[in-house]
């Protein structure tokens, strides 16, 4: 009996890991499909129907809303915070004297609550007291900047916020990668009279080509799970002008008593990320192993 | 290349380079206070009376400091229909996050341990699983973690959002010590086991006492994503057990009376305290923790 437990101990360490990730994971992802192919309503029902939940979605103007932004949000999001994580991340690369500190400043928004950031930009941005008040006061009387209640453009100041947050951490990720590429080959290229500028483009960037796969694989996912950052800066609005499929999802659940149309959104947000994740998850272990 | 050794070596002029120097630290400085000025504007505002406020702008400096909005925050600020300011959601979100971290940070200690050390079959299958598990949007699990939240009976409790945030842990620092661990030659533990040490015995006396490191990175992580949570606090969570974040958010949104940012900004910046100190104070590792769940290997 000892000898079976100690030959097994691995086994029944990872035992109840095992079960927690199959049942509130896997079987929870079962059960929301599950649901959401019923007439589920205020309580979860479990005779199987059809696609009515999907067909609602796909007839509901406010999930089409939700959908549109988050393609305008993930785009932009995750192209601005690129570049600009790659321009600072080039920048501080020049032998900067203050490097540690000005780093330390870039990045610091990560460690913030979502909540936060959208509270401190809400405020920023409003229309009465914010950026908008301030630029009058210095004169400019015709000045508007009222993004936040405009419906057509609140969407941006959520891009905006989210690229303040998020930028200085893919400033980090490629930080460490302009430093891991061989300083041999930049000072060969440098001798050989190459401007800096062909070294980065032509040398350090194509040769960083994983890092920017990670960073859009983590931006991506951050974007399809925003969903404090929207509530505490617009609450998805306004009306639902600013909501995402995340935030759709949670007022159907719990706000409107919808089920089936929160399992079925839920479900369409863990496609998206599937169709992003899992050929990544792949190609990472696949090389892992061999 | 041998017959034009120097030829086009590219010698900048002293002029042009220290121009270059100065546009460089120049933007340098503009993004820095782009990063800056919302932490600033969140200072200025909470030490701001309300009628400086409205007659001021933003980004002026107070002509009168006053607490009164801090005081406010942490002690009167109404969430609703209460009026005990953050303090009480504080306590709640310690109570929430420290069991969670430690318990999660164990859990993916030993799990990581069995996986880079104690190869048997199926254990890459359960760690691949594990990772997609990390990826997943929670919303694919908010509808049935309620209802077994209710069945177990601990819907709306701190127990609850503990035992929420440790499930939902496991899968990343499983993926730290995973990948801390598998760095540590296998010759290890054979040699160990040879010797007649056991499981237990051989993760107590080699593994942990060289895990300072990783464990430093997995508690600030588990720290930061639990401290900062808000989805699973503002689903799982009732009046009198709901997190910081809830609680922020609920005041700043709170309809009634007079609308104070000054209290606001002072409560975002009393929620957001716990994290930024944990940045300053270890930020290496808070970075290696951001980028280990990216750059792997």
């Amino acid at each position: 009996m000892i000898r079976w437990l100690q030959d097994n101990m691995p086994k029944i360490v990872l035992a109840p890991s095992f079960i927690a990730v199959m049942v509130f994971v896997y079987g929870f992802i079962a059960w929301t499909a599950w649901v959401s192919l019923t007439r589920s309503r205020l309580m979860p029902r479990y005779e199987f129907d059809s696609l009515i939940q999907y067909e609602r979605l796909a007839d509901s103007p406010r999930f089409e809303t939700a959908m549109v932004n988050l393609a305008i949000f993930g785009t932009l999001f995750i192209v601005i915070a690129m570049a600009l994580g790659l321009l600072l991340a080039i920048l501080l690369d020049q032998k900067i004297r203050t490097e540690g500190a000005i780093r330390t400043i870039y990045l610091y928004p990560m460690a913030l609550s979502m909540i936060v950031t959208g509270t401190a930009w809400k405020w920023i941005l409003n229309p009465e007291l914010g950026i908008e008040a301030t630029v009058k006061g210095w004169g400019f009387a015709n000045f508007e900047f009222n993004w936040l209640v405009d419906p057509d453009m609140a969407i941006y100041t959520v891009v905006l916020a989210a690229v303040w947050q998020s930028s200085g951490f893919v400033m980090a990720l490629f930080l460490a990668g302009l430093r891991s590429v061989d300083e041999e080959i930049i000072k060969a290229a440098q001798v050989d009279g190459i401007p800096t500028w062909r070294v980065y483009s032509a040398i350090i960037i194509p040769s960083m080509a994983p890092i920017f796969l990670s960073a859009f694989i983590v931006l991506a996912h951050l974007a399809i799970k925003a969903f404090d950052l929207v509530i505490a800066l617009t609450g998805g609005g306004p009306g639902y002008a600013t909501d995402l499929p995340a935030t759709y999802m949670y007022a159907m659940a719990f706000s409107r008593g919808d089920i089936g149309q929160a399992a079925s959104s839920a479900m369409v947000m863990m496609l998206v990320v599937f169709t992003i994740v899992v050929p990544y998850l792949y190609s990472e272990l696949r090389t892992k192993n061999d | 290349m041998t017959d034009r050794p120097y030829a086009q070596t590219r010698t900048q002029s002293p002029t042009t380079k220290l121009v270059l120097r100065f546009i460089l630290y120049i933007l340098l400085g503009v993004f820095a206070l782009f990063y800056l000025m919302p932490l600033f504007v969140m200072i200025t505002t909470s030490l701001k009376s309300l009628d400086e406020i409205r007659t001021g702008d933003l980004i002026s400096l107070p002509r009168e400091i006053t607490f009164d909005a801090w005081r406010t925050a942490w002690s009167g600020a109404c969430t609703g229909i209460q009026c005990e300011g953050v303090r009480p959601y504080f306590l709640n979100s310690l109570l929430i996050a420290i069991p969670a971290v430690l318990i999660s940070t164990i859990i993916g200690a030993l799990n990581g341990y069995v996986v880079a050390q104690w190869k048997f079959k199926g254990a890459n299958i359960f760690f691949a699983l594990l990772l997609f598990g990390c990826f997943i949007p929670f919303q694919v699990v908010l509808l049935p973690m309620a209802i077994v939240l209710g069945k177990l009976g601990i819907s709306g409790t701190i127990t609850g959002l503990i035992f929420v945030h440790v499930i939902y842990g496991i899968g990343f620092t499983t993926l730290f010590f995973r990948n801390y661990y598998v760095s540590i030659p296998s010759e290890l533990t054979k040699a160990a086991m040879i010797d007649g040490a056991g499981f237990f015995r051989i993760f107590w006396s080699i593994f942990l006492p060289l895990s300072l490191p990783i464990i430093v990175v997995s508690v600030i992580w588990q720290f930061t994503q639990i401290w900062n949570d808000f989805l699973f606090g503002v689903s799982f969570s009732q009046a009198g057990t709901q997190p910081v974040t809830v609680a922020l958010n609920n005041i700043v949104n709170s309809t009634t009376g007079v609308k104070e940012y000054n209290v606001d900004m002072a409560a975002a910046i009393i929620a957001a305290l716990p994290t930024l100190l944990v940045y300053v104070v270890a930020g290496k590792y808070f970075i290696r923790g951001l980028t280990a769940g990216s750059v792997k290997g």
